[in-house]
């Protein structure tokens, strides 16, 4: 298995796009333990407050179990002993289940609205498609729709409001340092809003099993300041970078137009994911591969050897030059 | 009813010869009429000992195996971009993983564990239906390795083992696969559905005389209310599995977005089975436990009403906590916090139950032995993923923490420490009773401590795995995203955990023949299960004796005696026939001297045939599966006639100590009836699970009935109407027959089925002329299901009506001997509420909408 030691040493790579997160020494750039939105920080923050509480209950009835079983020297009564039944079985977890249900009950309308209505503020609005094994992205703005994949662009600070479909089979988009997690169900459209509080790439993955690849379908998250944005939004929305040549002519004559869309050229298609700006995306296929030439060049010609179960057929019988030409032209449509 | 003291009178003086005579007549009797045969009618056996055995050591096979396949997955995420097993392979590897683990070791090892020793438990020599018990263990034995053996030819399912719709019942990408799992597993599912028929009627009706209701053994309760929540949560599974089987084979759209059906219905249906499944497992093992600390305290349990109580509890709970799965599928936010609310409130009965036995040891001397430290070690792990649960049950906190690995190691907390433990407990405990030896206390605890290290050096890591952001299913997973490490100690703790239990299997399949048999009740318990000898006989209980307390051989002075004495009840096999003792369901009085049938190769063929038809249908072998029905439908009609509602060779006998009990009631109080009013609960469950498909559908789509494409109104009422005459005439079939007027019964009979078959078809025809096309759209689908499930159900009871019509002529029901009559009458009532609902809901519904 030649292709799985390439797969390996590009998957290293894969890891590189995330030095500086790394470099932190935080535990992650898809850690819900590690924060940079407001869900996901009140969540960590429950996470944390319920695994003291529960390790100091664990410890609690542990000690209690070991001296009932080992260290006592002389039984209590019976009556003692259905005492400690009807209180610790059952009064004190009941308070402590009551307390903590208010506090999860308060968070609720907060983290998700009660209402759909209510989640019509003003902030990012954008529509999310989970496909086998990628993310489709559309950004609705003022000026119109504009389509990218795999790649989020987000304000910090500002509300996301994205909505969510899928065409194929269930998938669930969770960017745990954003926030929780909401599926993607065929024939359904559900939202999700997140509000980035730091600056930063994160990525997410497909959290609901979804066919052979499902461990591949992963994407980035990048919040940067609200001004920032701005210009990086405009810059995707204008058309691609490179209009003309060798390489837009090869894409053309081998029938890459039938599924990918390259803003003004005449690829158009749009089963696949947009590479107008592909070249601007810091990974490749869905946030498996870096987005360098040699990872172009390998997934163009046996992109089942990167993502079982793809739907985008090999080109391995072009000659090199040209896998060469077509992927130097996607690199180069920044 | 007399105490056992009293019901020596009249034999000869204990210990005299005359007396030891008579005894040993008995025991030769006894043994001859309940002995195992040999050679290769050996496997035609149906006692419980052999039967309950054979399905416990095929419960753990099977377990091993997906253990195998743990380890694979557990090797395959060892490292980073792994490249150990392909993507494939990986999927059906934990698809079968989650299925073997759910559906062939955690519910049929408590059914096993059961049948072994629920008779002994309650003084009974049998469970009440024993070829129904071999029955489901054949069908379990051949539906189990057809589901694990097909990933030996890459065929295994690979889409999960909750088979989520639209990937599940894509044929492409899921395969042959999702088949095999939906017909192998229904297949399974019913045998699971029977024995848990057969438990209820054992522990309701198959009790010692003065063991009533409040005094019976906790590990009894349990069994009853699990066995009740199979019932109903088994059949919105079935029911589910119907619907995905027929987009499947025929491509109606129930699960297709595109023609109206809903993912989200599968969803539902799955988990309204699949949480309460969690308890359905999980009580079982606590049974056990609640077995194994009264004896280890030396004393009886503290607050026996309160765990009972608390158990109850669980069990309706359970039922209510089903959407805490689907709180990621954008359900509104407000069902979310009930669901929340009710998940919090489930850890309320668990903490009693819990509690219970820590005040039982505190109130106790404790002694520690093996079983004791595999209870202890799970109670350490259960509540860790108790608490791990309550995090999980808020739903700000599942939206992070659900399909991670967080999840799966809140889950194997919660099945480990609350079920395979205490199972492994219970082994130790039990074993005694069903070989005569001990297993060796010494490989226990080195078992122990590597299971239980083990364990936690696995699972524990993974909860921060789950927490930096690892989704569950992964195949791989790429280096430096902070849990590159935290795989690798998970796999070397699964690993120890793995020699763990292999030191346990050794422990229990080594050869013992040197070693020497047990003493008599070993751990000293108080439970009528210990009254077995060392090794035991396959009678069961020597002698049924009358039950005075919740511990008998602790608080009933000589009763090991007395029962050893045949001074019980049934001491004796007279007719060399199989008998155990019917009681009343609450009081426990004796009503009844049963009959059970004995060996025989029919429960074997019956599974195989039946299994024929299953395994045929998922490779749409047409003609094969329907000549394994026919084959099944003649083997079940020469079971049913030969060894059901025999007419007895007298009215009644003695079954000592003067007590005269007839050898045949039928209605109420006969095991039969009892047996079809809970299978009909259980069928009418399923059926209520279709209806609420149809009205699922109803609350996503407004206009979900499309105007004038129904079945119209007139052959709906016209099909009612056949199917209530059916049921009227059916009724004046059974008064007659009690009146011994034979000749209008017959024709009544003939009158009811004709009926019944006419208002089946009549049903079928309004779909069917109205050009209701099933593929088309999910309004037609469903209602066709609606009025198939009803046909079938009516031609079912046509062929009742007609055996009853035969055993009449046949001279083998008569005004008194009518159990087949008794039964089909219930049958007709469950008929006739099914036609109502499915007529109303398909003919006038539409009307009002």
């Amino acid at each position: 298995m030649g292709s799985s030691i390439g797969k390996r040493r590009l998957a290293r790579r894969a890891a590189a796009v995330f030095p500086a997160v790394l470099a932190t020494g935080c535990t992650g750039p898809q850690s819900a333990l590690d924060p940079a939105g407001r869900e996901a920080e009140t969540v960590a923050h429950l996470f944390w407050v319920m695994t003291i509480g529960g390790a100091v209950i664990w410890v609690a009835v542990l000690a209690l179990a070991v001296y009932a079983g080992g260290l006592k020297r002389q039984p209590v009564s019976e009556a003692f002993a259905f005492r400690l039944i009807v209180w610790c079985g059952a009064a004190i977890p009941t308070v402590i289940l009551a307390a903590l249900l208010v506090y999860g009950l308060y968070l609720m309308p907060e983290l998700r609205p009660w209402t759909r209505e209510a989640a019509a503020e003003p902030g990012l609005k954008g529509h999310v498609t989970g496909e086998q094994f990628w993310w489709r992205v559309r950004y609705d703005l003022p000026e119109g729709a504009v389509e990218s994949a795999n790649e989020i662009l987000v304000p910090v600070g500002r509300p996301v409001h994205l909505t969510l479909t899928s065409p194929d089979v269930i998938h669930s988009f969770w960017v745990p340092a954003l926030a929780g997690k909401m599926d993607l169900i065929p024939g359904r459209t559900n939202r999700i809003t997140f509000t980035a509080t730091k600056p930063g790439v994160y990525r997410g993955v497909c959290a609901e099993f979804c066919g052979e690849s499902h461990a591949l379908m992963a994407l980035t998250v990048r919040a940067v300041e609200p001004e920032e944005h701005a210009r990086l939004i405009a810059a995707e929305a204008r058309p691609a970078a490179v209009t003309a040549g060798a390489g837009l002519d090869l894409f053309i004559a081998k029938g890459c137009a039938a599924c990918h869309t390259i803003r003004g050229t005449p690829a158009a298609g749009t089963v696949g994911p947009d590479l107008t700006h592909v070249g601007s995306r810091p990974t490749l296929a869905a946030a498996t591969l870096p987005n360098d030439q040699a990872a172009r060049e390998r997934f163009l010609r046996h992109p089942d050897a990167v993502k079982p179960g793809i739907r985008m057929p090999a080109y391995d019988m072009l000659p090199p030059a040209e896998i060469e030409t077509l992927a130097r032209f996607l690199g180069d449509l920044t | 009813m007399t105490a056992t003291t009293d019901t020596a009178a009249g034999l000869p003086p204990p210990g005299s010869e005359a007396d030891l005579a008579r005894r040993r007549a008995q025991e030769e009797r006894l043994r001859k009429t309940w002995e195992t045969p040999k050679g290769i009618r050996y496997w035609t056996a149906v006692n419980n000992t052999e039967v309950g055995v054979w399905y416990t050591a095929t419960a753990f096979v099977f377990m091993l195996f997906a253990g195998l396949l743990a380890l694979l997955m557990r090797a395959q995420l060892a490292v980073p971009d792994n490249d150990l097993i392909s993507a494939d392979l990986y999927n059906q590897a934990f698809t079968l993983h989650g299925t073997v683990m759910m559906f062939l070791f955690a519910v049929p090892i408590f059914e096993a564990v059961a049948i072994v020793i629920l008779p002994q438990m309650l003084g009974a020599r049998d469970l009440p239906f024993p070829r129904l018990s071999a029955f489901g263990f054949w069908s379990f034995v051949l539906g189990g390795v057809f589901v694990c053996g097909s990933i030996f030819f890459n065929a295994a399912p690979n889409a999960g083992w909750f088979m989520y719709p639209p990937l599940a019942t894509d044929e492409e990408q899921s395969g042959i696969g999702a088949d095999i799992w939906l017909l192998g597993l229904s297949f399974i599912e019913v045998a699971s559905i029977a024995a848990a028929v057969e438990l209820i009627i054992g522990t309701l009706k198959c009790r010692p005389p003065g063991m009533r209701i409040n005094m019976i053994p906790l590990f009894a309760w349990y069994i009853l209310i699990v066995a009740g929540m199979i019932l109903f949560a088994f059949p919105p599974l079935i029911a589910g599995d119907i619907l995905f089987e027929m987009e499947r084979m025929f491509d109606w759209p129930f699960f297709d977005p595109e023609r109206r059906g809903d993912p989200l219905l599968w969803q539902h249906l799955f988990w309204i089975f699949g949480h309460p499944e969690v308890y359905i497992v999980f009580l079982p093992a606590i049974a056990l436990i609640a077995m194994i600390v009264p004896t280890f305290a030396q004393r009886p349990i503290v607050g026996y009403s309160w765990i009972v109580l608390a158990a109850v509890g669980t069990g309706f709970l359970s039922f209510g906590l089903w959407v805490h799965h689907m709180f990621a599928t954008g359900l509104p936010t407000i069902s979310l916090a009930f669901f929340s609310a009710a998940s919090e409130a489930v850890a309320i009965p668990t903490g009693v139950q819990i509690f219970v036995f820590i005040a039982t040891l505190l109130a106790g001397r404790v002694i520690f032995a093996v079983p004791m430290l595999f209870a202890t070690g799970g109670l350490a792990i259960f509540v860790i993923g108790g608490l791990t649960g309550v995090m999980v049950a808020l739903a700000p906190f599942d939206w992070q923490a659900h399909d991670t690995y967080f999840v799966v190691a809140h889950l194997h907390y919660v099945l480990i420490g609350g079920m395979l433990f205490p199972i492994v407990a219970g082994i130790y405990y039990f074993y005694p009773i069903t070989s005569g030896k001990m297993l060796s206390m010494r490989l226990g605890k080195i078992g122990f401590w590597l299971m239980f290290v083990g364990f936690n050096v696995g699972f524990l890591p993974m909860h921060f795995t789950g927490l930096r952001g690892m989704p569950r299913r992964v195949f791989t997973y790429p280096g430096g995203l902070g849990f590159d490490w935290l795989n690798m100690v998970s796999t070397v703790g699964a690993f120890v955990f793995a020699a763990g239990v292999g030191v346990v299997v050794w422990d229990v399949v080594r050869p013992k023949s040197r070693e020497p048999y047990a003493p008599r009740n070993p751990w000293n318990a108080g439970t009528l299960e210990w009254l077995t000898t060392m090794p035991g006989e396959n009678w069961g209980v020597r002698s049924v004796p009358f039950i005075t307390s919740r511990y008998p051989i602790w608080d009933q002075p000589n009763l090991i005696r007395d029962v050893d004495e045949g001074r019980g009840l049934l001491p004796d096999a007279e007719e060399m026939k199989r008998e155990t003792l019917v009681t009343s369901v609450l009081d426990a009085e004796p009503i009844q001297c049963l009959r059970v049938p004995g060996n025989a190769w029919s429960p074997m063929i019956a599974a195989f045939t039946l299994g024929g038809v299953f395994i045929a249908l998922t490779f749409k072998w047409w003609i094969p599966a329907l000549v394994s029905g026919v084959a099944f439908f003649c083997v079940l009609m020469f079971w049913l006639w030969t060894s059901t509602s025999l007419i007895p060779e007298k009215p009644e006998k003695d079954v000592g100590g003067g007590l005269v009990l007839p050898l045949y009631r039928s209605g109420p109080a006969s095991i039969g009836w009892w047996a079809m009013f809970i299978t009909m609960t259980g069928d009418a469950t399923a059926f209520a699970s279709l209806v609420f498909g149809y009205f699922f559908y109803w609350t996503v789509h407004a206009d979900f009935v499309i105007d004038g494409g129904g079945p119209g109104v007139l052959w709906p009422m016209i099909a009612m109407g056949l199917l209530l005459a059916s049921w009227a005439v059916t009724l004046l079939a059974r008064r007659w027959n009690s009146a011994d007027r034979p000749l209008p019964a017959r024709l009544a009979l003939v009158t009811a089925a004709v009926l019944a078959g006419a208002g089946g078809a009549a049903g079928l025809m309004g779909p069917y002329t109205h050009g209701m096309a099933p593929t088309t759209d999910v309004y037609p689908a469903i209602v066709w299901i609606l009025v198939i499930w009803t046909a079938i159900h009516a031609a079912v009871g046509v062929i009742m009506l007609l055996y009853c019509l035969a055993r009449s002529l046949a001279g083998r029901m008569t005004a008194v001997y009518d159990i087949d009559m008794r039964n089909v009458a219930l049958y007709a009532h469950f008929l006739a509420m099914t036609a109502v609902v499915t007529f109303a809901v398909v003919g006038l519904f539409p009307l009002i909408n």
